[in-house]
């Protein structure tokens, strides 16, 4: 056994560490740091920055402008992305619908689309959940009917994250409602700019615009958009479902938030001593911090495992589960942490540029709202209670 | 032992229950909380006109005698509606500092006007450094004439914008965290120097900023002994929590019911998720925190009962640890069992999942509870 990164590995990071405090845009930094809102320019001029050095594409093979980086890499890629405050890859394009396209799409797609989202042409979203099928994904309902060259979509998705900047959503349709119902879904993609397509904001719990319901009425779609064989859509889902897990795990978010956390309880004062040095909060910060270190080797050793080249089985539901919990665990402790002033709540503070003043300390303001919206970790991308029951079946065989 | 509510307690259950249920959808309550004082004055009057407002009070004072069981019966209602009205800033803390603070005057002025629902207080207490340390004064006041001049900030005051008078905490001596040397003394929002700057919180209800610059009062405006009002501060303040838990049971109440029915209503895989053992048990992690706090509650809202002044301190901490641990823990699985719908601002049940974690945030939270627990916890002798 051997733990610790190569020469190679190193001077990679190094690489990494170097491009970031050149490149990453310092008023986009700002936001990050400062928990405050990212506008749809943020993501695509960052987008365009790492595209520009070839890193955009972590996950793709080289042949389509990929990195053709190996997991430990991309380990190594995200801990120091997260670490100089960097935006997070949106991953509805380059991570989710290219590797399907790249797997199971036509040449003709794979020329149209994969470019495209490079350059930032097109802003993608994920068409998955619908409001009668959530963990029971195959359970789509939204409609697909081949007329001609076209297919004629009828329903409705929700939760679409980002959906109101994207131009392109990737959608499971039901077009075949006879047969098991695996067997009758299809992977379609669909421009949003069609007549018949809506899109209306869900509001989040912390009054925030995030995810939004998609409604297709009379859509017509060509039938080049269909990604794979008709009624095989439920593999490419699988497929893109093993994908949405790699860096599941979210090492460097939960790093960097543990950062942002020893940060935030050393200035914070209890009986005019720093929290940090308060016994019972360090106990805490602590133990969250091992549990950091446990999950990256947890993490590592996984990813080493498959570094081949392949990606991760049921052991990702492990990482899934361990990464959302550690994380959630940091901002309860960083809401916790400001003490009174996590109540104040001015939503006008997170525009950047605002001149409305935060009430306390400025690096409060945001922490409640984000202890709260962090609870969707552990419900999307396939709850920890549907992670638990991959892992009982796939990994202990009950 | 007798855990049952008298008639008269059922009676006033009722009373505020029915109002709750009949005025206060949430939808109402987001109107309120979003209005420019943070609540209904409509509302206000109405629970003035139900009596409400004299039930903490001793009969001397004009009120019910109600003790710490009457309050909780409110505040548990109040929780369960998410109420947002300043109850516990002008009933529970601002009145309860006059009644135990105020000379016969002072109680005979201003205990009758908030009884009667005309007079809105704030307690100006907490401080930007403070924390939840209730002996942290560093406003000061000087002696200035007949009267004082006071000069500091006051951190997130509950209803400190709507408030005719701010019931504000300064150091007439002492250090920073000494318990000697605290004055409370009653100040007009809009006297000259006074600055409030006010603002909605995460969980609906409302606060404010108050900055004290240069502010005169006169020797009128002490309320009891000059720098001797830490002990009712104290004593206010574990009222305050009683009420507190009183309020998380209710809320809780609401997030456990409504989690159930969602439970039995929502189907995946073709079967209603409460079919799931999975989700059962959690389901049932949550009743038991729900009961646990229930218990914590009733003990608190007793605690003028016990042996004495230190139990009492000690059941009062106690109880703001399962409560706050109790709160985090319905209000995040109930959020985790909803799945992507209880992320959401149009369901009631995030708002209740909202106020149980930031309720943890008032009047001091688990572990600074833990921490006093600990300290006054009876140990084996030498
Ligand atoms: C902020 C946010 C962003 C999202 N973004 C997107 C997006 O961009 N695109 C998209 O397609 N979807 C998105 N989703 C949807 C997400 O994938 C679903 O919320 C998730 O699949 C859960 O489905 P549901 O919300 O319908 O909950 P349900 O499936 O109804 O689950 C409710 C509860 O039941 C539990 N449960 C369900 N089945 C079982 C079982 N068999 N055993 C044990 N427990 C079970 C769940 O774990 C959960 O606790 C997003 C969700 C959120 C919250």
């Amino acid at each position: 056994m051997n733990l610790s990164y190569t020469p190679e590995e190193q001077a990679f990071r190094e690489e990494v560490r170097a491009f970031m405090r050149e490149k990453l845009p310092a008023d986009i930094q700002a936001k990050v740091r400062g928990g405050k809102r990212l506008q749809k320019d943020d993501f695509v001029r960052w987008h365009k920055a790492l595209n520009e050095k070839g890193w955009l594409a972590v996950h793709w093979p080289k042949e389509y402008g990929g990195t053709g980086w190996g997991p430990i890499q991309r380990h190594i890629f995200e801990e120091e992305m997260t670490a100089a405050g960097a935006p997070s890859i949106v991953p509805f394009g380059l991570s989710m619908v290219a590797p399907v396209i790249i797997k199971f799409g036509t040449e003709a797609q794979k020329q149209y689309y994969l470019p495209r989202i490079l350059n930032q042409d097109d802003w993608w979203c994920q068409g998955y959940s619908e409001p009668g099928a959530g963990s029971d994904l195959a359970a789509v309902k939204t409609r697909a009917v081949r007329e001609g060259d076209h297919y004629i979509v009828n329903g409705q998705k929700t939760w679409t994250t980002l959906g109101q900047y994207a131009n392109m959503i990737f959608c499971l349709v039901r077009t075949n409602p006879d047969v098991k119902k695996q067997e009758g879904i299809s992977f379609l993609l669909i421009d949003m700019d069609t007549p018949g397509v809506t899109v209306r904001p869900i509001i989040t719990l912390d009054g925030e615009h995030e995810v939004n319901e998609v409604f297709f009425e009379d859509v017509k779609v060509p039938v080049e958009n269909l990604v794979g064989e008709e009624n095989k859509g439920w593999t490419c889902a699988k497929y893109l479902l093993t994908y949405e897990r790699t860096g599941i795990a979210g090492v460097g978010y939960a790093k960097a938030a543990l950062r942002h956390l020893k940060n935030v309880a050393s200035r914070q004062l209890k009986d005019g001593k720093p929290l940090l040095d308060d016994p019972r909060f360090r106990a805490q910060v602590a133990q969250v911090e091992i549990e950091v270190m446990s999950l990256e080797m947890t993490n590592l050793r996984v990813v080493a495992s498959v570094a081949g080249g392949g990606v991760p089985g049921a052991e990702s539901s492990i990482l899934k589960i361990r990464g959302t919990q550690v994380r959630q665990a940091i901002t309860d402790l960083l809401r916790r942490a400001v003490g009174p002033y996590a109540m104040p709540f001015i939503s006008d503070v997170f525009e950047a540029g605002s001149d409305v003043e935060p009430v306390g300390p400025e690096y409060a303001a945001p922490l409640a709202s984000q202890y709260f919206n962090r609870r969707k970790l552990s419900i999307y991308g396939g709850s920890n209670e549907i992670q638990k029951n991959i892992i009982s079946k796939m990994i202990l065989g009950l | 032992m007798d855990f049952n509510l008298t008639d008269e307690q059922r009676m006033l259950q009722e009373t505020v229950s029915r109002l709750v249920s009949s005025e206060y959808d949430i939808e109402t309550r987001h109107r309120y909380a979003a209005s420019e004082e943070g609540f209904s004055r409509d509302v206000w009057s109405q629970l003035a006109d139900l009596g409400l407002f004299g039930v903490p009070f001793s009969e001397e004072a004009g009120g019910f005698g109600g003790g710490g069981v009457e309050l909780m019966v409110v505040m548990q209602e109040f929780g369960r509606g998410l109420v947002v009205e300043p109850f516990l800033s002008t009933v529970v803390l601002g009145g309860g500092l006059i009644e135990a603070l105020g000379n016969n005057g002072q109680r005979e002025e201003y205990l009758g006007q908030v009884i009667e629902g005309s007079l809105l207080l704030a307690f100006a207490h907490g401080e930007p450094d403070s924390r939840y340390n209730l002996q942290q004064v560093e406003t000061r006041a000087e002696k200035n004439g007949g009267g004082y001049r006071l000069n500091g900030r006051k951190a997130v005051v509950f209803n400190g914008d709507s408030a005719d008078k701010l019931l504000v905490s300064a150091r007439t001596s002492g250090a920073a965290r000494d318990a000697e040397g605290i004055s409370v003394f009653l100040v007009d929002r809009t006297a000259p120097g006074v600055t409030v700057r006010a603002y909605p919180n995460i969980d609906g209800t409302h606060a404010a900023e108050v900055y004290l610059d240069n502010v005169d009062v006169g020797a009128d405006a002490l309320l009891g002994e000059e720098g001797n009002a830490f002990p009712a501060i104290a004593k206010v303040a574990r009222r305050g929590i009683a009420a507190l838990c009183a309020e998380a049971v209710g809320a809780m109440e609401q997030a456990v019911e409504q989690t159930l029915e969602y439970l039995k209503q929502r189907k995946q895989f073709g079967v209603p998720i409460g079919i799931f053992q999975a989700l059962q048990h959690q389901m049932v992690d949550m009743r038991i925190a729900l009961e646990e706090a229930r218990s914590m509650a009733i003990m608190a809202a007793n605690a003028d009962q016990a042996e004495s002044p230190e139990e009492a301190e000690r059941i009062v901490h106690a109880a703001k640890v399962i409560i706050g641990q109790a709160g985090r823990k319905v209000a995040e699985s109930a959020i985790q069992l909803h799945g992507g719908i209880g992320m959401t601002w149009e369901l009631p049940l995030p708002h209740f999942a909202k106020r149980l974690v930031m309720i943890d945030h008032v009047l001091g939270d688990t572990d600074y509870h833990l921490e006093r627990f600990s300290e006054l916890m009876e140990t084996p002798a030498a």
